[in-house]
């Protein structure tokens, strides 16, 4: 009888998560994949079973191979420079030294603006001509002007430059909090024995920071895919899908073309990118960050 | 306990606030979609007319609602009308007239303006902009905020290049010309003015429809399920466009920005631009120096797109309330009411009598390059608009910046457009 009762309570108390859980997850990502098997309605046209209809445009699109290889490419790019850059900001603002606080604030500002305000910004220093990059190059070492966002060489640097600016301040913030937890002794101990600064990185410091590395990459890694909102205000994909990124597509397809069929396949493939991305992430790196 | 008894008199003055707004709810409530691509003057201007509208009649209450750009104002209208909670009237992109019909979503004016009265305001509109918004005989929009593209030099430049600076280049041949005499170069061979400046990001075809149409072709048919992209003609305009930056050297190279295109022409980074007539009010508090503002050069013809915003009326709404947005839409676009709008922001008054009011001819009589615009609407063609508006649009766009940026010939680039622009509008024919 009370161990029915404590089952009931254990429910009771998941309730309200769950249901959450279920309304806003699991519900619209099981919808998600039953969509992609059906037509796109369309006012007077109800949606009608297709079968593999969506995934076979999906595989003939150009578009969607172009945005996938982006995609991959900023990922390639941004998640290891911004985690390096964090990692050096952090070790910098924990030692001690003069305005330490304000150091740390303005690593910290980029974060704290919304994506779309600072885009407006970067889209000022990368204007052609009368932009700040362009005045700087043209007015100290006589360069010509260069539409940085304009052509497709460089276009997706471009965009990888903002998220590098505006991810590493934030993940400093957790190499911080980190590097406050390991003990002084450790490195007071590594002084006796005649240790360097580096290999005392190398062998204490950096292993220490295991767990925070996984933390950290796992969200850049969600954030590569995630944060697109800088696409919008600078390039709206362009020029010919160069700077297109998989979720930008997406909402493309779904809210500007309101091609929702394919829009719903075109998640299927980010949910399922995601989803192998996180348990390769948790499963093989997870018995390997512990320092034991 | 003071607290308690101060909260329980505030509900029920509440309470008794409600009841008195029920008691004369019988008025019409309309919910009144609008976006903004100009300037903040517009959202200012839109209120103050539906207020002055509200006033003169108490029995219908508007709720104009900012809906952001263009863009985000039709995903919002399609969004709430697919959640059976659509605005009763919106102003939209007239190129999205086809996607609305497709989605059921809006009805035509004349199932219900009627009257005789109601159907000598449905022609009292300029034909250039109706073509925008007529299919299969019947009228879904009225043009609110229209506008189309002009040419705007700078004077003090063309003087400085040994031009004549009363004269805007008058046909292709011209603008390549006088852009070479404009290209100013510094020591190093680094050029700090351009000669003209055509804006291809975002939306790039808009501005290449006005070269197309200068070159005798039209890009989509008026049922909106044929596009015409690699016509030779068509062609020939995507080349002229991308020599101005490769061969004649007038333009900057690769993908030239839309937003700050003006920004360049204040500070003197292009001579000449093309823009929209709705940045005219901007340009004129703006710019530092003596300018003026011409028709687009011609090639075959003169030639331009139109642009800008239709009202739309909502399929879900009363009888009652389809009746009071037309009586709406008809007051806002009376000339007394045009004009103001016109005035306020640069967008083309959408039927001759707006120019006839005293207001506006006392502004044209100030300003006379309000009427370039609407000298141009003689040779104006409906912008490109097509069923899937939106994915045959972008498509049109990939391909005009794979050939600026040169990744693909002009040729090439149109050719698969076209291919790609079937394969979509197939199901419509």
């Amino acid at each position: 009888m009370t161990q029915r009762l404590q089952w009931i309570y254990g429910w009771l108390l998941l309730f309200p998560a769950m249901v959450m859980l279920m309304a806003f997850t699991h519900v619209p990502a099981v919808t998600t994949v039953i969509n992609s098997f059906f037509s796109t309605p369309r006012g007077r046209r109800e949606a009608k079973f297709v079968g593999l209809a969506n995934y076979e445009n999906l595989i003939n699109d150009p578009t969607f191979w172009k945005v996938l290889t982006n995609n991959l490419w900023y990922a390639l790019a941004t998640i290891p420079a911004s985690i390096f850059l964090s990692l050096l900001m952090a070790l910098w603002v924990n030692d001690k030294l003069k305005g330490r606080s304000l150091v740390r604030m303005s690593f910290f500002a980029p974060t704290v603006l919304p994506l779309i305000a600072v885009a407006n910004i970067w889209l000022f220093f990368y204007t052609p001509g009368f932009g700040l990059i362009d005045q700087i190059r043209m007015g100290f070492f006589g360069l010509p002007e260069n539409s940085w966002l304009g052509s497709q060489e460089t276009v997706l640097i471009c965009m990888m430059v903002v998220t590098i600016w505006k991810e590493a301040g934030f993940f400093m913030i957790f190499y911080l909090a980190a590097l406050q937890t390991i003990p002084p002794s450790l490195r007071e101990a590594a002084a006796i024995e005649g240790a360097s600064r580096s290999t005392f990185f190398w062998r204490v410091t950096f292993p220490l920071l295991m767990p925070t590395t996984l933390f950290v990459s796992i969200n850049a890694v969600i954030n590569s895919f995630r944060m697109v909102d800088h696409i919008f205000t600078m390039t709206g994909g362009g020029p010919d899908n160069a700077s297109s990124l998989l979720l930008f597509y997406i909402y493309e397809v779904a809210f500007k073309f309101w091609d929702t069929a394919y829009a719903a396949t075109l998640t299927v493939v980010l949910l399922v990118l995601l989803s192998l991305i996180a348990l390769g992430q948790f499963f093989f790196m997870d018995r390997k960050v512990h320092y034991r | 306990m003071k607290s308690l008894f101060k909260s329980l008199t505030m509900a029920a003055s509440a309470a008794a606030l409600s009841l008195g707004t029920l008691a004369s709810a019988h008025a019409v409530d309309l919910e009144f979609y609008f976006p903004v691509a100009v300037g903040g003057k517009a959202a200012q201007t839109i209120e103050e007319l539906t207020n002055s509208y509200m006033e003169q009649h108490p029995d219908v209450k508007i709720d104009a609602i900012y809906a952001g750009s263009y863009q985000d104002t039709v995903s919002k209208a399609l969004t709430a009308a697919r959640g059976g909670n659509p605005p009763q009237l919106s102003v939209i992109l007239s190129v999205d007239m086809f996607t609305l019909i497709d989605e059921d979503v809006i009805v035509a004016f004349d199932e219900i303006a009627t009257s005789d009265d109601d159907k000598a305001w449905l022609n009292s509109f300029y034909p250039a902009f109706m073509e925008n918004s007529q299919t299969g005989g019947k009228t879904y929009g009225i043009p609110f905020q229209r506008s189309t593209p002009v040419l705007y030099w700078n004077k003090e430049a063309f003087k400085e290049a040994g031009l004549d600076p009363e004269k805007a280049p008058a046909n292709w041949e011209e603008m390549v010309s006088f852009g070479q005499k404009l290209v100013k170069k510094d020591d190093n061979g680094n050029v700090t003015q351009w000669g003209v400046r055509i804006p291809s990001s975002g939306f790039p075809y808009w501005l290449f429809q006005g070269l197309t149409t200068q070159n005798g072709v039209i890009l989509a048919n008026s049922e909106g399920n044929k596009t015409n992209f690699d016509d030779p003609k068509v062609v020939e305009a995507l080349q002229y466009l991308v020599d101005l930056s490769t061969k004649h050297e007038v333009m900057a190279p690769g993908i030239i920005e839309w937003g700050s295109t003006p920004k360049a022409f204040f500070e003197g980074n292009t001579a000449m631009m093309w823009t929209s007539t709705g940045n005219l009010t901007n340009v004129r508090d703006n710019a530092p120096f003596d300018f003026g503002v011409a028709m687009l050069p011609a090639k075959e013809r003169r030639g331009a797109p139109t642009g800008g915003g239709n009202f739309y009326i909502f399929k879900d709404s009363t009888d009652e309330q389809k009746r009071a947005s037309v009586d709406f839409v008809k007051w806002i676009t009376a000339p007394k009411q045009a004009a103001k709008w016109s005035m306020a922001t640069g967008y083309v008054a959408p039927t001759p009598a707006a120019w006839e009011t005293d207001e506006m001819k006392a502004y044209v009589a100030d300003f006379p390059p309000a009427l370039v615009a609407r000298e141009q609407l003689e040779f104006a063609v409906a912008e490109l608009s097509t069923y899937q508006n939106q994915r045959i649009t972008r498509i049109f766009n990939d391909a005009l910046h794979a050939a600026i940026t040169g990744t693909k010939s002009a040729e090439e680039a149109l050719k698969d457009a076209q291919a790609e622009a079937d394969r979509i509008l197939a199901e419509y024919r």
